[in-house]
């Protein structure tokens, strides 16, 4: 990489040939506004469309202002970063974003954490010169997910989450000029679409054009009802985000504060998804050891690579893009669905609560999650496993308006029988995690020896795609890893054309895993806030008395006292799915 | 049709189909070569005018003489019919009176390759045909 | 021996053929037949003769005679009279509109006269679906001379030497464009002819495409062999089936007869060429928006650079240029840089094809050479303003060019000089307005459009030309203001300034142009509420003159909205707030006593 002479506002400055006039910038402390442009550089995904024009500067001999986020630097180059023609250009752009854009600010979902509303103040718009028509577009409410196309500014980073970094391919730009929106081919709702609601769209957009489907009212009305009795289950992403939501540097735990959060919040029991995420190790190790034992024993007609089923974005995704492999992924349910089925079934009877007097809620980092709670398939006669499954910033927003805040709350446990987890229920929340945690059990059993050391190093990482060889007492196992759906095409690709060979292998829709999960705390581009959630998932799994999952105590109950075994006929009755081929249910409706 | 094969292939076959278009080449810029106007009206096709411009056509191919032979109506020498009118490249137009087959080729010897003057010019009574 | 005596040229462009020129050909062909004369005189359907106006065309060779408007039985008349005995059809003849009389011949119209056919010399000569007239017309030969006489650079220089600048609208030298491409290394690169031709009422390339579709193969040939490419794309709207039905011919004969394909001419090089078809987006004529929609991506122009010539189609070398730009190619091989380059101004050499429409009386493709004024255009190829009316002004470059005035009209034609008298050279649309248009109403009509077309991509383009033209129509209703022309300025030098692609950045020149050549215009609409043309329906008053009304109730029964009162006998009167101006009073009144104020 080559040196390049440039000067920014006169002030000279060295940089390498590639850099971009924003990241000059940057490098003299000069912040450039910007709106469409993202850089998820830990992820490796960088959007620069050029398209909102905000970032716009002056370039000496250039005719018109140049987008800083997509103009590279030349030898002898001199910008300029605010002139009277910049400062103009930027703001009557910035009244001609506002002019069509709905001004709801004070209701709007996004209201405090939108992008536009932030950079409009920072810009000093305080009069709209330009006013018109506005652009109006149908709303389309998913299970999961709603677009409010209105308040899109076309700044198109969902098209790169969903077509670049997922290669979904659901969202792309339609109609042309003024009338030109984001959607799904032939203008179908989501629902209707190969959507995955992994959420990747909703965590970067920049305004209030994609959001969660709200279900926090529900919740409050269920805990108001005196016949329900309402439980509530966490996810190990939660716990290492949620602080986020009040103030709290990432990173921060909050697994005691929540629970008393919950319980104030009036929540009959307060359970933790990581005691399902330790019934799922159970299931899906013991499928993996069956498979493996038999495909070691010569078995032929059995099917490896393993894939795990615990993201349900990811099992939406081989339902739609790979049905053919549907009998690869472990038939064992995500942890949020064996929460429900054991509670609706075990639990009320501990409790003694009907089933459709229970309900339960779910808090997850996902979106997915939503979708995946509405399943035919998990419900018994129209009764849900899990009715209502809320993200991190829905539960934010259900203290906020009831408690207030979290950071002076005590630390409080969880309630007991389906509450004690061990830490490789913690690790479900990152990426490798499952696969960790699953290794650690399995060893176990397999060898029938103790592990000592539980940490599985060569599985952590933020690599997008990640293969490690794991040493079972002598047998060499080949794991792969992969987080983001694209990376996860990869892998499947790979395996289709038998390039690959891989005993066991990890996915993870969302980058990161859950703790980049579509439903939790907004980051702004800032991925420096994914490594801090992540290092705390880790350190809940440190601080943790037991860290294998068969070792939980109440699992051993539950199977002792229910289930009998792992992959018993009833624990494949209740914990266990099958999935479909969705390939044909992308219809155009006419 | 045979593939063109080369270059060599390409300019002989360009010579051969050069016929189709010559005529159209001749008519896009007339004032370059010489012009002959046959009067085509019912006196001169009558008194043998389509004969005399059929052989024009046909002997300037070919004693290779670029030229373009159009018709046109009544000259108004009825009297002399057939009639023609030849404009050599920069002179002024001559008009021939009772021109058979003879005379033309005597035209064409003469008055055309050589610019002798033949017998039987018309004096010019008329603005030049359009 | 029969011999050829005739040709009669029937038009087989687009705009003739619409107005049934292939009938009037089989009449033709069938009368010549009655008289036995088929051997004698041959139908010949050719490309455009660019007086589309005039249509169909029906030229007769060699004697040159341009018949107008011929209608299928027309033929007999023809045949009978001319091609027998050698009489014009005087009726169909050419009417001069300045001297009303009739034309003879091409030869004498104004509307050749001062036209040079370089990119169109083809145009109306030959048969295009013919690969074997288009031969005797040199096709192929300049392919011959670069693949056995020149090296690649030698012909990057010919093109460079000759000032051939892209016709497309960026007007970028052609020879560099080439140079660049053929320096990037890589396994494959490609051609792309660009003939998504889009301005409204511009069909340049649709003429050249229709009329002489080898010289652009051929060009594209040469392309190929300079940049290192052998694979050519033609990036066609589907709204030109006539011309991709003549592309295929066009490129079928020229496969068969091996001056495309494989080893062309034994030297080793390889051409294969296919077309791609563009769904009719202006937007797509930006050739990074065009190289996306042949990818099968949105068609929406990405930031440059990269440049096609780096990473253009599938992310490989790419050269792209317009249709007319590359039917220049040949003729520059052939007869030498010096020659092009003897045509022209300073800067801009050669040619220019121009889409002439409007107020003006010759509608119609014309080829001329750069530096020609506009006067020259308007005034003598163009016959002049319709009906005797006064010459406003004359938008250049398609819908985002500039109005330009009476002070430009002797300014010579070129790149440079039309992007400094605040307009531009654009594909070469070219159209005419009298004192009867408004220019705010034309600075909002070509608004409209860049409206419809921006491709939503970037902000400034996307909602600011939406509101220009919700400023422009504001003015037009009577309801702006003098704010409203300051915004309608800084918005315009604001997109201008911050769009992403080529639309954007030329969109408010109708605006900007219009704002400073006719100012006033503009304040007389805001101030006094009054569009000197009468065009801003809103502002129009039909008024009734007291003095002349006798009170016929015509008027007032007329009225579709009741907003005529008066007595029987007494002097009506026209309620202002109720009046939707639809003219119907001003049409019935006998009196003559509804003026429109």
């Amino acid at each position: 990489m080559s040196l390049i002479n440039i000067k920014i506002n006169g002030k000279e400055l060295q940089v390498e040939e590639g850099t971009t006039i924003l990241q000059a910038a940057k490098k003299v402390g000069i912040e450039i506004p910007t709106l469409c442009y993202m850089n998820l550089h830990d992820l490796n995904i960088e959007h620069n469309p050029g398209g909102c024009r905000i970032c716009v500067v002056e370039v000496e001999g250039r005719r018109n202002l140049a987008p800083s986020c997509v103009t590279k630097v030349w030898e002898g180059m001199s910008v300029k970063t605010h002139t009277m023609r910049v400062l103009n250009a930027r703001r009557t752009v910035m009244e001609l974003i506002l002019s069509d854009h709905p001004f709801e600010c004070l209701t709007c979902a996004k209201n405090g954490n939108c992008d536009l509303q932030k950079l409009a103040q920072d810009l000093g718009v305080r009069e709209i010169h330009y006013q018109g028509e506005q652009s109006t577009y149908k709303e389309d409410k998913s299970p999961a997910i709603i677009r409010d196309m209105d308040k899109c500014i076309m700044c198109r980073r969902c098209e790169t989450m969903c077509n670049d970094v997922q290669t979904c391919g659901v969202l792309s730009g339609i109609n042309r000029g003024f009338t030109a929106v984001v959607a799904p081919a032939f203008e179908q709702d989501l629902i209707k679409s190969p959507c995955t609601f992994c959420g990747q769209c909703v965590a970067v957009c920049p305004t209030g054009a994609l959001t969660e489907r709200d279900y926090t009212n529900r919740v409050i009305r269920a805990l108001a009802d005196p016949t329900k009795t309402v439980i509530v289950q966490t996810a190990p992403a939660v716990r290492v985000a949620l602080g986020e939501e009040f103030g709290l540097p990432a990173g921060t735990i909050v697994t005691g504060k929540m629970v008393a959060a919950l319980r104030r919040l009036g929540f009959d029991k307060v359970y933790d998804t990581d005691f399902a995420a330790d019934l799922t190790i159970m299931e899906e190790g013991t499928e993996f050891l069956d498979r493996l034992s038999r495909y070691l024993n010569g078995d032929k007609n059995v099917k490896l690579p393993i894939l795990t089923s615990c993201c349900p974005g990811w099992v939406n995704f081989f339902e739609y893009n790979f049905p053919d492999m549907r009998d690869i992924p472990s038939t064992a349910k995500s942890p949020q669905q064996m929460f429900g089925a054991i509670a609706k079934t075990y639990l009320a009877e501990k409790l003694g609560v009907k089933r459709e007097n229970l309900v339960v809620v779910s808090v997850m980092p996902c979106l997915a999650k939503k979708y995946e709670a509405e399943r035919e398939e998990f419900r018994v006669d129209g009764n849900p496993d899990v009715d209502f499954s809320i993200s991190t910033r829905e539960l934010a927003h259900l203290i906020k308006q009831t408690i207030g805040d979290i950071k002076d709350l005590p630390d409080e446990d969880f309630d007991k029988l389906m509450g004690e987890s061990t830490g490789a229920g913690v690790i479900f929340g990152n990426t490798g995690g499952v696969i960790e945690a699953a290794c650690r059990t399995a060893y176990e059993i397999y060898t029938g020896k103790t592990l000592e050391k539980v940490e599985f190093h060569q599985l952590r990482g933020f690599e997008s795609v990640r293969s490690a060889v794991v040493d079972f007492d002598g047998l060499k196992l080949n794991i792969g890893i992969a987080h983001g759906l694209g990376n996860a095409r990869k892998l499947l690709e790979c395996i289709r054309n038998g390039e690959c060979e891989f005993h066991a292998i990890e996915i993870m829709a969302c980058p990161g895993g859950c703790i980049g999960g579509g439903g939790q705390p907004l980051h702004h581009g800032n991925t420096e806030i994914l490594k801090a959630r992540a290092a705390a998932i880790y350190k809940e799994d440190e601080g943790k008395a037991l860290r294998k999952s068969h070792e939980n105590p109440e699992i051993i109950k539950l199977y002792e006292e229910f289930l009998g075994k792992p992959s018993s006929e009833k624990a494949h009755h209740l914990l266990h799915t099958k999935y479909f081929d969705k390939k044909k249910r992308i219809y155009i409706e006419k | 049709m045979n593939k063109i094969k080369n270059l060599d292939d390409l300019r002989k076959m360009k010579q051969d189909l050069q016929n189709k278009i010559k005529l159209r080449e001749r008519g896009d810029s007339p004032e370059a070569i010489v012009q002959i106007k046959v009067g085509m009206a019912t006196s001169g096709i009558a008194s043998g005018a389509k004969e005399v411009m059929n052989y024009l056509i046909e002997e300037l191919e070919k004693r290779n003489i670029d030229a373009v032979v159009t018709q046109v109506g009544d000259m108004g020498y009825c009297y002399a019919e057939p009639t023609i009118e030849v404009t050599l490249p920069g002179k002024e137009p001559v008009v021939f009176g009772y021109v058979n087959i003879a005379k033309a080729d005597e035209i064409i010897e003469k008055y055309i390759k050589n610019g002798e003057l033949v017998e039987g010019i018309l004096p010019a009574n008329y603005q030049s045909i359009d | 021996m029969s011999t050829v005596k005739m040709h009669l040229l029937v038009c087989g462009g687009t705009g003739c053929v619409s107005s049934y020129s292939p009938q009037v050909a089989e009449s033709l062909i069938k009368e010549l037949e009655a008289h036995g004369l088929q051997d004698e005189c041959k139908v010949v359907k050719t490309g455009c003769f660019g007086f589309c106006e005039q249509g169909p065309i029906v030229k007769v060779i060699p004697d040159n005679t341009f018949y107008t408007k011929v209608a299928p039985e027309d033929a007999k008349e023809i045949i009978e009279e001319h091609i027998i005995k050698g009489r014009k059809v005087d009726r169909l003849l050419y009417t001069d509109p300045k001297k009303q009389e009739h034309v003879p011949d091409s030869k004498h119209m104004e509307f050749y006269k001062k036209q040079i056919r370089i990119a169109l010399r083809n145009c109306g000569f030959i048969d295009p679906e013919n690969i074997e007239e288009a031969i005797a017309r040199d096709a192929y030969s300049a392919l011959g001379k670069c693949l056995t006489e020149l090296t690649p650079q030698e012909v990057i220089d010919i093109i460079k030497k000759s000032g051939l600048r892209g016709r497309g609208g960026g007007g970028f030298p052609t020879g560099i464009k080439w140079e660049i491409a053929a320096k990037n290394a890589s396994d494959q690169k490609y051609v792309v002819c660009n003939a998504d031709e889009g301005d409204p009422g511009a069909f340049m390339d649709r003429s050249v495409l229709e009329g002489d579709p080898h010289s652009v193969l051929e060009a594209m040939a040469i392309c190929g062999y300079c940049i290192g490419a052998n694979k050519g794309l033609i990036y066609i709207r589907a709204e030109y089936p006539l011309a991709i039905k003549r592309l295929k011919i066009a490129i079928k004969q020229a496969m068969e007869y091996g001056v495309l394909g494989d080893d062309i001419f034994g030297t080793g090089f390889s051409f294969h060429i296919e077309l791609r078809y563009g769904a009719g987006a202006f937007v797509c004529g930006e050739e990074t928006a065009l190289i996306h929609s042949m990818e099968g991506q949105r068609g929406e122009p990405t930031v440059k650079p990269p440049f096609p010539a780096e990473a253009g189609y599938l992310g490989k070398p790419t050269n792209v240029n317009n249709v007319e730009t590359f039917a220049n190619v040949p003729p520059i091989i052939l007869k030498g840089a010096e020659w092009f380059s003897s045509i022209g101004t300073e800067r801009s050499k050669g040619t220019k094809v121009f889409a002439l429409a409007g107020k003006i009386n010759n509608v119609g493709l014309i080829e001329v050479p750069m530096g020609i004024t506009l006067r020259e255009v308007i005034f003598e190829i163009g016959g002049g303003i319709k009906n005797g009316k006064k010459f406003k002004a004359v938008q250049t470059g398609g819908p985002s060019g500039g109005c330009l005035t009476e002070t430009h009209l002797d300014t010579p034609i070129d790149f440079d000089n039309l992007l400094a008298a605040g307009s531009m050279m654009g594909s070469g649309g070219m159209i005419v307005m009298d004192e009867d248009d408004c220019m705010v109403s034309i600075a909002k009509f070509f608004l409209e459009f860049t409206v419809e077309e921006s491709c939503g991509k970037c902000s400034p383009c996307r909602i600011g030309n939406k509101r220009l033209y919700e400023i422009l129509d504001k003015i037009t209703q009577g309801k702006g203001t003098m704010e409203d022309l300051e915004l309608l300025r800084n918005l315009s030098e604001v997109i201008k300034d911050t769009s992403l692609c080529g639309l954007g950045q030329s969109s408010p020149n109708p605006v900007l142009s219009t704002l400073t050549n006719f100012w006033d215009e503009y304040v007389e609409h805001v101030t006094e509420k009054k569009c000197r043309a009468g065009q801003c329906t809103a502002l129009k008053k039909y008024i009734i003159d007291e003095e002349a009304c006798v009170g016929c109730t015509a008027c007032a029964r007329a009225c579709p909205v009741n907003a005529i009162s008066g007595e029987r006998k007494m002097p009506h009167n026209i309620n202002q707030d109720i009046c939707i101006k639809c003219g119907a009073c001003y049409e019935k009144c006998k009196f003559n006593a509804i003026f429109i104020k």
